[in-house]
């Protein structure tokens, strides 16, 4: 193996253009995973922000937050029965005018009213104004603005910034249940809701003991099947379009890694052909199949790290240059380590088709050859 | 001055009866047929032959790259006729040297790591070979080239670093295939000089496989080959 690696110090022209392409592979997978990402959190951020055991939902919702309606009672019951914390939680999706910008110009924001403030979210601001998501200044918007919102043009002023709160595509503006009830009321009047009904309740379980049964499980006991309690992680899923949007990306990401399995597979084929008269002498003095075989998956691993890296920090600087907003780009390190990860695999797996080859060099063609 | 570990009484390689047989299609072509030859301990032997005699089979079958259809083959002591293919490995890590027509060093590794390369896909024993491969390198006049690449080397010190990796293992046999085929005259007689002292120095048996017959006279015994049959 250190041979392999010795190779790969002192000759890496060879090794160049494997590692070109892999590089420009390495930059696809994690860009298309980041765009995945970003496409996922701007869909779902503002409920995977929820720092809930559950969230309720009325039965014939669906879990969406626009057709659901919890009444006061329901709470009552949970809070009475469970002894858990319970929060009201709404949303409305509107349009809203920039100060700057011109009448058709808006900004597509998804009102929330809270009361128990999700993670990355302050309490609630005072009624009229809201913390805003950071995708907004995309739009032209800065902190202090007056947007005036939907239809009826309620003013919200902009009081701060908060990241990765969007939902369905649209900024995050979290004000409290008050001011959230107006902007509905006076935009989508047949949707409004009366005092203490909400979209949604947050359930924290806190310290409460529940025996061991789930937070969504103890909800529903409670009920004959009016109310859906669902995880954080239930709730995005039920979101429409993040399951196929997923799966589409997931299809794409995997045909990206077999090209990259492909790549590694041919080039180290050709590399195994060329060095076939090594090989024999190789093994003519003593060495294993798995030891040369072992020498060449070093080299692949260590190729594919190099183009990781490079993509890595690449993927890492389109994000930051990239202003947030314009396009829905999200690099975490979770993914880049994943894609790592994948490439890695693919590269091992690209090497086994040499394993064949190297298995059957000869070491008596060491012997009489004439080269 | 390192000496085999073979003791004088035990040749450095008997073969009996040795058979190789290769089918092609339907047909079987005998390479080579009931060989017997033994090689003492320190005796160099010049093995001669035209092209397709035999000859490079018969150094195979001797330094276990290849099997014998049928017969016995002894090397320093061991009977090596019936070994799998991993055990064989095994035993040319150990026990043989090999010398390659056209030297096939590794062109990216130094004089000195084309030795260790032998310990490293053998007995891996680290300190004491990388010791052995500078003694090595110093006794063939090399020790100033040590961290050169072949690329770097005359024809000449190519063929001592393929010598000296052939040393490595400390070898009761060495097997020399036509060692001065690529070399002129001069370059030659000096090579087949080089291996002589070394071999004699170290009480290395060795095989030296040509076809010119100039060869011989560095050698103790000549043995002739024709159509896979040794002539007394």
């Amino acid at each position: 193996m250190r041979i392999a690696l010795k190779e790969l110090v002192r000759r890496p022209g060879r090794f160049v253009t494997a590692t070109v392409i892999l590089t420009l592979i390495a930059v696809l997978l994690m860009f298309l995973g980041g765009l995945l990402d970003g496409l996922i959190r701007n869909s779902t951020g503002a409920v995977e922000a929820q720092d809930a055991d559950a969230l309720v939902f009325s039965d014939t919702s669906q879990a969406s937050f626009l057709r659901s309606r919890i009444e006061p009672e329901t709470r009552t019951t949970i809070e009475t029965e469970l002894g858990v914390e319970t929060g009201g939680l709404g949303v409305v999706l509107l349009g809203a005018r920039v100060p700057g910008n011109g009448p058709r110009d808006l900004a597509n924001v998804a009102v929330w009213g809270y009361e128990l403030a999700p993670s990355g979210v302050p309490a609630p601001p005072a009624p009229g104004e809201a913390w805003a998501d950071e995708v907004l200044e995309a739009d032209g918007v800065a902190v202090g603005d007056e947007l005036l919102v939907g239809p009826a043009r309620i003013p919200i002023t902009v009081v701060g910034w908060v990241e990765n709160t969007s939902y369905n595509g649209q900024a995050g503006l979290w004000t409290d249940v008050d001011t959230w009830r107006t902007v509905l009321t006076a935009n989508r009047p047949d949707a409004a809701l009366d005092p203490g009904v909400f979209q949604s309740l947050v359930i924290r379980r806190g310290d409460r003991d529940l025996g061991g049964v789930s937070v969504p499980d103890a909800v529903e006991s409670l009920f004959d099947g009016e109310v859906v309690a669902l995880t954080v992680r239930e709730a995005i899923e039920e979101i429409p379009g993040v399951t196929e949007q997923r799966g589409t990306f997931n299809q794409i990401l995997g045909v990206t890694v077999v090209i990259a399995l492909v790549v590694i597979a041919l080039f180290f084929a050709l590399l195994t052909v060329e060095r076939t008269a090594l090989y024999g002498v190789l093994k003519a003095i003593g060495a294993r199949s798995r030891t040369i075989f072992a020498g060449l998956v070093a080299q692949a691993v260590v190729v594919t790290l190099a183009a990781s890296a490079v993509a890595g920090i690449a993927v890492v600087v389109l994000d930051l240059v990239i202003p947030p907003g314009s396009i829905p780009l999200s690099i975490s390190a979770t993914r880049i380590v994943t894609s790592v990860v994948l490439l890695l695999v693919a590269a091992v797996i690209g090497c086994a088709f040499s394993l064949r080859r190297v298995l059957k060099v000869d070491p008596a063609s060491a012997l009489g050859s004439s080269q | 001055m390192t000496v085999s570990s073979s003791s004088p009484a035990t040749p450095a390689l008997h073969m009996a009866g040795v058979r190789k047989v290769y089918r092609v299609g339907d047909e079987e072509v005998v390479a080579l047929d009931h060989a017997d030859l033994t090689v003492a301990t320190d005796e160099i032997v010049a093995l001669v032959g035209p092209s397709g005699s035999g000859k490079t089979t018969l150094c195979s079958i001797a330094g276990g790259i290849l099997s014998a259809t049928a017969g016995s083959v002894v090397v320093g002591g061991e009977e090596i006729s019936d070994y799998s293919d991993r055990q064989l490995t095994t035993f040319r890590q150990n026990q043989v040297g090999f010398v390659f027509q056209t030297v096939n060093l590794v062109p990216f590794l130094t004089a000195r790591e084309n030795l260790l390369v032998v310990d490293e896909m053998g007995r891996r024993e680290g300190k004491p070979a990388r010791a052995r491969a500078d003694r090595l390198l110093d006794e063939l006049g090399l020790a100033d080239r040590s961290q050169n690449l072949p690329g770097q080397l005359s024809g000449g010190q190519k063929q001592r670093v393929a010598i000296g990796r052939a040393l490595m293992n400390e070898p009761g046999l060495v097997l020399f295939d036509e060692p001065t085929s690529a070399l002129d005259t001069e370059l030659g007689g000096h090579v087949m000089e080089l291996i002589r002292s070394e071999m004699k120095a170290r009480g290395t048996s060795a095989i030296v496989v040509t076809h010119d017959e100039r060869i011989t006279e560095y050698c103790d015994r000549t043995v002739r080959i024709t159509d896979g049959v040794l002539e007394a």
